[in-house]
């Protein structure tokens, strides 16, 4: 260190001939054009972005209305229908999912923070989830036939719990591996304090490091929902879809996704219109639930 | 709990909470709920950690059970065959197969230079706020349900296709057999283009956080030198994220060759290979989307082999970006 380094032109030769010498207007040039290049690519995922909303706004909102919302579908041709069973068909699929796959989540996640930590049975657990985040959604769709639909071992019908089960297996990964993220944040210190005072690990986990993590946590949970509740595959082999209105899960269930899936490419004007209004409904709930998601993680953070 | 007071004599004697009641004094609590209350959370947590790669393995041995009778009837034929006659049971799986891999490698050829091209945007070119804006747009092209893409790809996208992208490329590299034929704005270019857009953002947000982990020190002695914004990015940001890169586009590939209703919308359903990207065709996601739910007997077995296929090639690259991305990190922890 003490040494002196006296620089030369000769030990900067090697590093002229991999940087040859530029005038400084052209490394601006080229440092202009490639900020020029950057943003127009950072614009195309913008541009598409804006060409699908308004597509969607311009073509749903000449569908929505009051009867829309609130009435059956008709058949092509016969005017006044509506997705009414779709949106609650939708929505209790995508409820019951949450109901089985967040609580399973949070509890793997738990043990993957709290318990598991760097055993080797963690990072099977962990790797296990992140295949199933990995697995295409429409596998699911297959493995839930597989297991709940289809003889021998399934009932022999599509029901709206097949499509709930296939939903909460995409819910189940998502939750476990944010949960173990936001509870690892919280700091080791809350956790020695906690148990110092006497508390059992138990409480300290529910009530210390949950109400820490509480909004990292929600914000999993809501993303994980935003996910699901615009998933198509997983219902197509389980749910299927129904013209009529729910009144049982025991049986097929109409729902928004499924809905659109076979009334899009269908070559009634007027059935077509019906899944735009359905796009749009699926697009404005699934956007508005990421759009709260950021802005309670933001809110928690400042 | 017992030879707490006893190790430290200088110090009072803790005394125990006063019996309210409810127990015997706190370390008597302590003690039970450590023999209850904790094993029995403990073992709950566990019971949702098991959950988790049960279902795995539940997958795995499900769709293999189901696959048996196609397996043992075509062998490993099944995967190389272009057959689909369901009247006289003759099943292949090259056709989808093929498609699978055409439409994922249109995809990741623009979304993985476009997408890196944006992290470097957002990471080191851009003011904050503008990168605030174009990461929740990002976000939310990555929310869009793959349906909605669906429907977009085609009554719009295609149409588009059909009048400008597909003459402009017949017009320019129509001497490639790649881009011959019927220009019906529907096949596996637009399923490719559209792919792209949906693994655009998943790709990019992997490879900002990558080129995030560069050290500020490093950037900051770069530009101490008198380089400009470019040069730093070239010369300090791209070799220090270039590994981590790999595991990034590898994410993506697994999103994009499972992806279902956009392609099912606007691939068209053909089981023909054909040279063309304009043709129509199909992916082993798309076969399935079309065909599982009438499908009964041997056909029914064909078609959850082809679902297992999609499962171990998904599989396959997510261990691979994994092992990559952790050892990048342990790397970059030292």
């Amino acid at each position: 260190m003490a040494a002196t380094v006296t620089i030369s032109p000769q030990t900067l030769r090697p590093l002229a001939e991999t940087m040859r010498p530029r005038s400084m207007a052209w490394r601006r040039g080229v440092d202009l054009l490639v900020r020029v290049i950057a943003s127009l690519s950072a614009c195309v995922g913008l541009i598409a972005l804006t060409w699908i909303l308004l597509t969607v706004c311009i073509r749903g909102g000449a569908a929505i209305s009051w009867t829309f919302l609130t009435q059956l579908p008709t058949p092509p041709g016969v005017s006044g229908g509506g997705v009414s069973n779709a949106i609650v068909g939708t929505c209790l699929m995508t409820l019951l999912a949450g109901l089985a796959g967040i609580p399973l989540g949070l509890l793997a996640g738990v043990y993957l923070a709290e318990y598991g930590k760097n055993s080797a049975v963690a990072s099977a657990v962990r790797f296990a989830a992140n295949i199933l985040m990995g697995t295409p959604s429409i596998l699911i769709g297959v493995f839930i036939n597989v297991l709940l639909v289809s003889p021998p071992i399934g009932l022999g019908h599509y029901s709206g719990y097949a499509g709930a089960a296939a939903l909460a297996i995409i819910v189940l990964p998502v939750v476990a591996r944010t949960s173990e993220d936001m509870l690892r944040l919280v700091p080791d210190t809350l956790r020695e304090s906690a148990l110092a005072l006497g508390c059992p690990r138990w409480r300290m986990t529910l009530d210390i490091i949950f109400r820490a993590a509480r909004g990292g946590l929600l914000t999993g949970v809501i993303l994980a929902i935003a996910r699901v509740s615009g998933e198509t595959a997983p219902l197509l082999f389980t749910a299927l879809n129904s013209e009529y209105s729910v009144r049982s899960l025991d049986e097929q269930t109409a729902n928004l996704t499924v809905f659109i899936a076979n009334k899009g490419p269908s070559p009634y004007a007027d059935w077509q219109q019906m899944a735009w209004g359905a796009s749009l409904l699926i697009t404005l709930g699934v956007l508005s639930l990421i759009l709260i998601a950021r802005f309670t993680l933001r809110e928690r953070k400042s | 709990m017992a030879g707490y007071p006893e190790a430290h004599p200088g110090l009072p004697t803790p005394t125990p909470l006063a019996d309210d009641g409810r127990g015997t004094g706190w370390t008597s609590n302590v003690a039970r709920s450590r023999n209850t209350g904790d094993l029995i959370f403990q073992s709950l947590t566990g019971l949702g950690a098991v959950v988790v790669v049960a279902v795995v393995g539940a997958i795995l041995l499900l769709l293999l059970w189901k696959s048996m009778p196609s397996i043992q009837r075509f062998g490993l034929g099944f995967i190389t065959s272009s057959d689909w006659d369901p009247l006289h049971e003759r099943f292949g799986a090259w056709p989808s197969i093929y498609g699978t891999l055409v439409t994922t490698a249109i995809a990741m050829l623009l979304a993985v230079p476009l997408s890196l091209v944006t992290a470097l945007f957002l990471v080191d070119l851009s003011p904050p706020w503008l990168s605030r804006i174009v990461g929740t747009g990002l976000e939310l092209l990555a929310a869009v349900p793959s349906i909605i893409y669906g429907m977009w790809g085609m009554t719009v996208f295609a149409s588009f296709m059909q009048r400008w992208i597909e003459p402009g490329l017949a017009g320019t590299l129509g001497f490639l057999p790649l881009f011959q034929g019927q220009m019906n704005g529907m096949g596996m270019l637009t399923a490719g283009l559209i792919l792209a857009l949906m693994i655009l953002p998943y790709i990019c947000a992997v490879s900002r956080d990558v080129f995030r982990m560069t050290p500020g020190v490093l950037k900051e002695s770069a530009y101490g030198m008198g380089a400009t914004t470019w040069e730093v990015t070239r010369d300090v940001t791209i070799p220090y994220g270039m590994r981590g890169i790999l595991g990034a586009v590898f994410l993506g590939l697994a999103r994009a060759i499972g992806e279902t209703m956009a392609v099912t919308f606007v691939i068209g359903d053909n089981r023909h290979v054909a040279a063309s990207l304009f043709a129509s065709g199909n992916t082993i996601s798309s076969t399935l989307a079309n065909q599982f739910n009438e499908a009964t007997g041997i056909k029914y077995s064909v078609l959850v082999e082809l679902g297992l296929v999609l499962f171990l090639i998904t599989v396959a690259f997510e261990i691979f970006a994994h092992l990559w991305l952790r050892r990048l990190r342990n790397a970059g922890g030292r």
